[in-house]
């Protein structure tokens, strides 16, 4: 009996049938949905022999703009997953009075809190930023790919990975319990035995390779790879951005790697980082982990600035107001956003001084955004305003995120933030920057560069559908936060003794079924815009009067974006092209040289997923041989030393031609 | 559309460039390593700040003056710093194209790195054997962490090290194996930096 025991945990590790959650009815009925929909999915892409074509055009894809637009469905399968558990903790919040426990039992509703901001900044924003600047950044600054195809494909295979291990602890053992940024001593060995603090580490570990690799790939494409004529100082706000988005990827999620490193030796190892005794110190772990954590915030919000900036500037008909003034506030809020990582713990014990330092640091902030939002405001001013869907974002972002400026700088005086910390009110305000900064930004640049991605416009009728169930249904699900905060709720409360509270909680509850709405209309809007490309398509590859080089192409662009390498001569480009009247060459057309797909990318990060599961669950045989597996397979690939082609010139003329004979059929 | 031409030829600037200039293939990769090892060198700096932290969190367990042996650690430098020159060797080697000089000193080079992962193994060896493990003090779990992701660097480029012989005995001084080993000697000599920072930080400081 005993050596049958044995035997089981040698080759199962702790994973054991009774790590299935069959006993929760919540979770079954959602696998039964998951198996369901599976089903339905693989049995169609069987049916419609889509095999073949989803594994060679887009799986093993290197092509940026196919990448980007990978990256943004899994942000929009897991928006749907971290929304459903918003909207569960909604539900409990606004049940759980007078006696009422509620529907959520306390270990589950603790790992949907956890599982909720994981997700919805991990495997939400995160690939929706990526997957737009994978979209655009080539395209704006005249290049035919990123520095490193390969790797970009293998960055986004490895953020799938960490996906799929956060998504499989719904169903096979569970997830961490301890918040979204697993702080010790809570999430260490001793209070969090089971497999969910493993599941974060891993999945997390796992997504953040593939991101800083990302970040490499994509400074030394904008450093090294663009047009000639394009100096810094005559880059797309968005590309500018971008780079000091990367800039900070680059510099931030090491420190998350290492810290997440070595909470992973306390766990397995038994070492004392964060440990209470024999002299581990908890709070190194919360100055780390924040060191990476308010950089990530500013990784989140500067893509969506210069998203604002685009459309701003797009859709007034006018060049954006005060470029450099907005590179320069770029650049500063690059710089601050790693002198300001304290204020997430004034109140544990850093002293007066220190708390004034940091404090003043993060006030100091507010100065160079507030001077993004004049230059957006400026632009509009006296500009022929055209209210598209994505101008409609960036008029709702402008106010929402000065509400939720406005709390930051009052949860920056040290003071108040002994008041207000750890409260409904902070809940309120990163919500309000992170909804209204981040997801208003994502959803104007999807309305605004889904035509560039796929040749036809998103409806506007149900964007603006969506666009007003979702700012309508944050303020109702967020200013209610707000006052209970003020009131002195904390957050992550699974029950409430104060009957007087629960309007608000009903009133964010309805905001939270608005959002819902929202996200459907989305969904329609997709669906809608598919049903009439014909009528939304866009044959001029410039359907909104861009100013900047990817609107230079067809919609979508042909493999190599541009036949012809653009030549830059001030700042937005495109429209400079438009006014002096440029003529697109139409012959000697050349050979272009690409790199070829490849199907390593997805083996080596399906490698690194498994051990990654081993380890989760101890199962060290596995663990080892996939990990060999994993530096055997990825040395093999470098043996192959034929990794590109050419498209042929005829092939290059004949897609010019084709494009430039629907221009003239239009003109 | 627009290309109606509305202006004159004389200030329409060329907004194509038609005569394509070959890129060199892997031009940028010099720029990524580089970036790459940055990043990596904020993963040591991480390493070395909770050493700073935790170096004097003894928990009444080994204090550093007993447990360190500073010749072996003066051993141990040397074959790392000697590494460094015979890499140098080879890229010497490699500019010279001399393809048999450049797999010797590779081969030094491996086998000098070999001793220092060797050496060092002893001496983690033999201060588990004293009872001075990683799980005894935060502050041996700090010195163990820091000191073994160095050594876990320098295994891996000494397999990196090995395919790459392998890919220049196959295919020879290709472009492409020359940017390889330009990669790695990045590496290497990037270790043999943070070496210098563990010699002096963790082992010096703690001795003198």
């Amino acid at each position: 009996m005993l050596g049958n025991t044995d035997l089981t945990r040698l080759i199962f590790g702790r994973l054991t049938l009774d790590s299935i959650p069959y006993h929760e009815p919540i979770l079954v009925g959602t696998f039964a949905v998951v198996v369901l929909g599976g089903l339905a999915l693989l049995g169609a892409l069987t049916y419609f022999k889509l095999w073949g074509y989803l594994w060679n055009e887009w799986l093993t894809s290197v092509d940026h703009k196919r990448i980007g637009i990978m990256y943004i469905v899994l942000a929009i399968v897991m928006l749907l997953r971290g929304f459903a558990d918003a909207l569960m903790m909604r539900a409990q919040q606004a049940m759980a009075f007078n006696g009422s426990e509620g529907f959520l039992p306390a270990h589950h509703y603790d790992q949907v809190f956890t599982a909720h901001g994981t997700i919805m900044i991990f495997f939400v924003a995160m690939p929706l930023i990526v997957g737009i600047m994978n979209i655009v950044v080539p395209l704006q600054i005249g290049a035919r790919d990123v520095a490193f195809p390969f790797l970009n494909n293998f960055s986004f295979w490895m953020t799938a990975g960490g996906v799929i291990l956060v998504m499989l602890s719904l169903f096979l053992g569970e997830f961490a319990r301890t918040g979204w940024l697993a702080f010790p001593p809570l999430s260490d060995a001793a209070n969090s035995p089971g497999v969910g603090v493993d599941y974060y580490i891993w999945g997390l570990q796992i997504a953040g390779v593939g991101t800083l690799l990302s970040g490499v790939n994509f400074l030394a494409t904008i450093v090294k790879m663009r047009a000639p004529g394009m100096t810094m100082m005559r880059m797309p706000i968005f590309t500018w951005t971008a780079l000091c988005t990367n800039v900070l990827i680059v510099a931030s999620f090491p420190v998350l790697t290492a810290v997440l490193a070595l909470l992973s030796l306390d766990r397995y190892v038994g070492t004392h980082f964060f440990t209470n005794d024999l002299g581990g110190n908890s709070m190194m772990y919360f100055n780390l982990i924040w060191i990476w954590g308010h950089p990530e915030v500013y990784i989140l919000i500067l893509p969506c600035f210069g998203v604002y900036s685009e459309v701003t500037s797009t859709f007034s008909g006018k060049r954006l107001f005060g470029y450099t003034s907005m590179v320069y506030a770029t650049v500063v809020i690059t710089i601050l956003a790693y002198l300001v990582w304290l204020h997430h713990f004034f109140t544990m014990g850093n002293g007066a001084s220190v708390n004034s330092f940091f404090g003043i640091t993060t006030m100091i902030i507010s100065i160079p955004t507030g001077a993004k939002i004049f230059n957006w405001l400026f632009t509009m001013y006296r500009g022929r305003v055209r209210f598209e869907v994505p101008m409609l974002w960036t008029i709702a972002f402008l106010v929402t995120f000065t509400i939720g400026g406005m709390t930051g700088v009052l949860l920056a005086v040290p003071p108040v933030d002994f008041v207000t910390h750890n409260s409904l009110f902070l809940v309120a305000h990163f919500h309000n920057v992170i909804i209204g900064g981040v997801l208003f930004g994502m959803f104007a640049a999807i309305n605004y560069w889904f035509p560039k991605a796929f040749g036809f416009k998103l409806d506007p009728f149900w964007g603006k559908v969506s666009f007003w169930f979702w700012v309508v249904g944050f303020y109702f699900a967020f200013m209610p936060l707000y006052v209970l905060g003020l009131m002195g709720v904390t957050r992550r409360l699974r029950e409430f003794d104060d009957p007087s509270l629960q309007i608000w909680f009903i009133v964010a509850a309805f905001g939270a079924v608005l959002i819902a709405a929202g996200i459907a209309a989305f969904l329609v809007q997709i669906f809608v815009s598919v049903r009439r490309r014909d009528e939304l398509a866009d044959t001029t590859g410039d359907p909104w009067d861009g100013r900047t080089l990817e609107w230079a192409t067809s919609s979508p662009p042909p493999h190599y974006n541009f036949a012809f390498t653009p030549v830059v001569h001030g700042l937005d480009a495109y429209t400079d092209m438009k006014r002096r009247g440029f003529a697109r060459p139409m012959e000697g057309f050349k050979p272009i040289h690409m790199p070829k797909n490849t199907g390593a990318g997805i083996f080596i990060a399906g490698l690194a997923t498994v051990c990654g599961f081993a380890m989760i669950w101890y199962i060290w045989w596995l663990a080892a041989l996939s990990f060999v597996a994993l530096v055997a397979m990825t040395i093999a690939h470098t043996f192959n030393y034929d990794r590109d082609y050419y498209i042929p010139a005829d092939e290059v003329a004949e897609t010019e031609h084709a494009f430039a004979g629907t221009l003239t059929a239009r003109s | 559309m627009h290309n109606v031409a509305t202006t004159t030829g004389s200030d329409k600037p060329v907004f194509f460039e038609v005569e394509e200039h070959e890129h060199e293939p892997g031009g940028s990769t010099m720029l990524g390593f580089w970036i790459y090892l940055m990043s990596d060198c904020l993963i040591f700096a991480v390493l070395f700040a909770t050493y700073g932290v935790l170096a004097g969190a003894y928990a009444a367990g080994p204090r550093p003056d007993e447990i360190f042996e500073l010749p072996l650690l003066a051993a141990n430098t040397a074959m790392l710093l000697f590494s460094s020159i015979t890499y140098g060797f080879a890229m010497i080697a490699m500019q010279n194209r001399n393809k048999q000089a450049v797999l010797l000193w590779l081969v030094v080079t491996a086998v000098f790195g070999a001793l220092f992962v060797g050496i060092e193994l002893y001496e983690f060896a033999s201060l588990i054997h004293e009872g001075a493990t990683p799980q005894r003090s935060a502050f041996l779990s700090a010195f163990f962490t820091l000191v073994a992701t160095h050594g876990l660097h320098v295994s891996f480029g000494i397999l990196w090290m090995i395919v790459l012989m392998v890919q220049v005995q196959k295919r020879g001084l290709l472009a492409d194996n020359r940017r390889r080993l330009m990669c790695l000697s990045m590496f290497w000599h990037f270790l043999d930096v943070i070496w210098i920072g563990v010699f002096t930080f963790v082992y010096l400081i703690r001795v003198i």
